[in-house]
């Protein structure tokens, strides 16, 4: 598959030859440097944009065979982008979650409450959940729009950089919570992130993206690959295998 | 949503306030007629003056139910566009609909001379201006339209439609420096807006329109919540963003359209019974906010309604002047209060 952005007849090809596969419950990072694609991927993986060519296959089913509808049945999104209104409660952020599910005017049966509040247990917002969005911080209104994707029920989340703005306890809280759930509830956890050094400690599948190549595996079959030393110019820093982390070199 | 504390109680005061505010704007005026009057003129029982029931089924309920639509129709159209367009500074015409009706009518007022005689003769029937009226904001909305079904951000109609609202604006502004003393009070009088003009047929016509966004609106209401989270997590929530766009456009247009074709361009309800209703509600859930938008709106316009026509008085002040007199300190002081905008 390749991805890219179509204009007026021009295409501007961001990524090619990109092949792989992820699996059911498996908590999945895909990093890469600035600008190298991350983003356009996971735009691309969520139907946001088309494809330039190649396709997706979500469950045996290409994506594009998958109505508006059907789709919010199977992928979730947490983005990166401010919330427009951040007036609503907790709880109703999370209910809005049961869109796909709810009758056209949006009221929740028992079962859509069940699982809006099986979804406050699971990011442990019980005690926050008439709170309003923004008297909330950051990292707590990252769990919050983990758990307003987790209350869609989908069979996979995909999570544009969910760690960014975040001190460094909370990304490893958030990562961790991640896997969590995914392990928990079999969902698919695809995220991007820039904390390589995390996300090889926590992962189970990890897809990298690097001039135009994709390479995805284990992190320890990735490391052995010897991927994450060419992912920058090593006039800076370099990848030490052993620790599986980044050092700055001292010059 | 879920957990949503029921509103019941507020909603039933707020029926009992509107109902009361009908019957106070029914009961002053000009003439002061007691409110045993009233409800003999309404059940056709004993009356002590037979003048009186004229008075008030053909001109003190007409004017009372067109208050009401019109804080119906501005209120809720000020919300749809507010919560489309994500911005709180959004009215229901935003999208160029007044200016387009003013366009209309200084055309058919002050350009009438230009045109000749045919035209002028056509001029000083009522219905004449309400089509003018409606024709110009059709016209600026289907080109609206036809702009927001290409552009893919909803910010850009919002420009969009800011810059038709220039350009018609400064259309009208060349036509008033051209036109006579005559036809500019004329046009001025209709921009003052007036609820009184209206007879029982143009008040169905109005209400029919009215209602239909009100459907349009219901219809929405699950789209507008999904939208309070941005476009990308509400197409992410199976919602058809184009659709509900559409919808939310053409609901805005039937009802500020019409509002405006009849009664000229009342400007601050759309705007400022938004703000108050989520002051009041404190939610931003349009399950709750769709029906008191409505409610709020019309006893606002009621309210001011009743002031313009400075009871006991010969004298009526224009509409158009009174909601602003009246709201904006309305919401200056609720902002004051809460110390926070809810949006």
């Amino acid at each position: 598959m390749s991805i890219g952005y179509q204009e007026k007849g021009n295409t501007k090809v961001i990524a090619e030859a990109i092949d792989f596969k992820v699996s059911r419950g498996k908590l999945v990072a895909l990093v890469g440097a600035n600008g190298i694609g991350k983003s356009t991927l996971l735009r691309t993986l969520a139907k946001i944009q088309q494809p330039i060519s190649g396709e997706i296959l979500l469950q045996n089913k290409a994506l594009h065979a998958y109505s508006n509808g059907d789709l919010a049945k199977e992928i979730s999104l947490v983005l990166t982008e401010q919330l427009p209104s951040k007036n609503l409660t907790v709880i109703e952020l999370i209910a809005l979650g049961r869109q796909p599910y709810t009758n056209w005017i949006g009221n929740l049966s028992k079962n859509d409450h069940a699982i809006v509040e099986s979804a406050l247990e699971k990011t442990n917002l019980l005690e926050f959940k008439d709170r309003k969005c923004y008297t909330l911080s950051d990292g707590q209104l990252q769990k919050v729009m983990i758990a307003r994707a987790l209350a869609q029920d989908t069979s996979m989340i995909i999570l544009d950089e969910p760690t960014t703005h975040l001190d460094m306890y909370h990304k490893a809280y958030v990562l961790n919570l991640l896997k969590r759930l995914a392990h928990d509830t079999q969902k698919t956890m695809l995220f991007s992130t820039h904390e390589i050094d995390l996300a090889i400690q926590l992962c189970d599948e990890m897809i990298v993206m690097n001039d135009g190549k994709v390479f995805s595996g284990t992190p320890c079959e990735l490391i052995s690959q010897g991927v994450f030393e060419a992912l920058f110019p090593n006039d800076l820093i370099t990848f030490d295998a052993t620790s599986g982390s980044f050092k700055v070199k001292n010059t | 949503m879920a957990n949503q504390p029921t509103y019941r109680l507020t909603f039933i005061v707020l029926s009992v306030l509107l109902i009361g505010c009908f019957l106070m704007n029914i009961s002053l005026g000009s003439v002061s007629i007691p409110l045993k009057g009233i409800f003999a003129a309404f059940t056709g029982g004993e009356i002590d003056k037979e003048t009186w029931r004229i008075t008030i089924l053909d001109i003190r309920l007409p004017k009372a139910i067109a208050a009401m639509l019109v804080g119906f129709g501005l209120s809720l159209s000020g919300l749809l566009m507010q919560t489309l367009f994500r911005n709180p500074l959004s009215g229901p015409f935003v999208l160029g609909l007044s200016s387009g009706a003013s366009l209309g009518v200084a055309l058919l007022i002050m350009g009438a001379s230009a045109f000749g005689g045919f035209f002028a003769s056509l001029l000083l029937s009522s219905y004449s201006l309400v089509i003018a009226a409606s024709i110009g904001s059709f016209l600026v909305l289907l080109t609206v339209m036809a702009v927001s079904y290409r552009v893919k951000d909803t910010m850009s109609i919002l420009i969009i439609g800011l810059m038709f609202g220039s350009i018609t604006g400064a259309i009208v502004s060349v036509l008033t420096y051209f036109s006579d003393a005559e036809e500019l009070k004329q046009f001025m009088m209709w921009t003052l807006g007036s609820l009184g003009n209206l007879d029982w047929q143009e008040l169905s016509i109005l209400s029919f329109l009215v209602f239909l966004g009100i459907g349009l609106s219901v219809w929405a209401i699950k789209s507008l919540n999904a939208f309070l989270l941005g476009e990308n997590y509400a197409r992410s929530l199976g919602i058809d963003i184009k659709t509900s766009r559409i919808v939310i456009i053409i609901a805005t247009s039937l009802m500020a359209g019409s509002c405006t074709a009849f009664v000229g361009p009342i400007a601050f309800v759309g705007l400022a019974v938004p703000h108050i209703t989520r002051l009041f509600f404190n939610t931003t859930n349009h399950k709750i906010l769709v029906p008191s938008v409505c409610l709020i709106g019309a006893i606002l316009m009621l309210i001011c309604d009743s002031i313009a026509q400075v009871p006991f008085s010969e004298m009526t002040l224009p509409i158009n002047a009174i909601t602003s007199i009246i709201g904006a300190p309305v919401v200056i002081w609720l902002l004051v209060r809460k110390r926070k905008m809810i949006f």
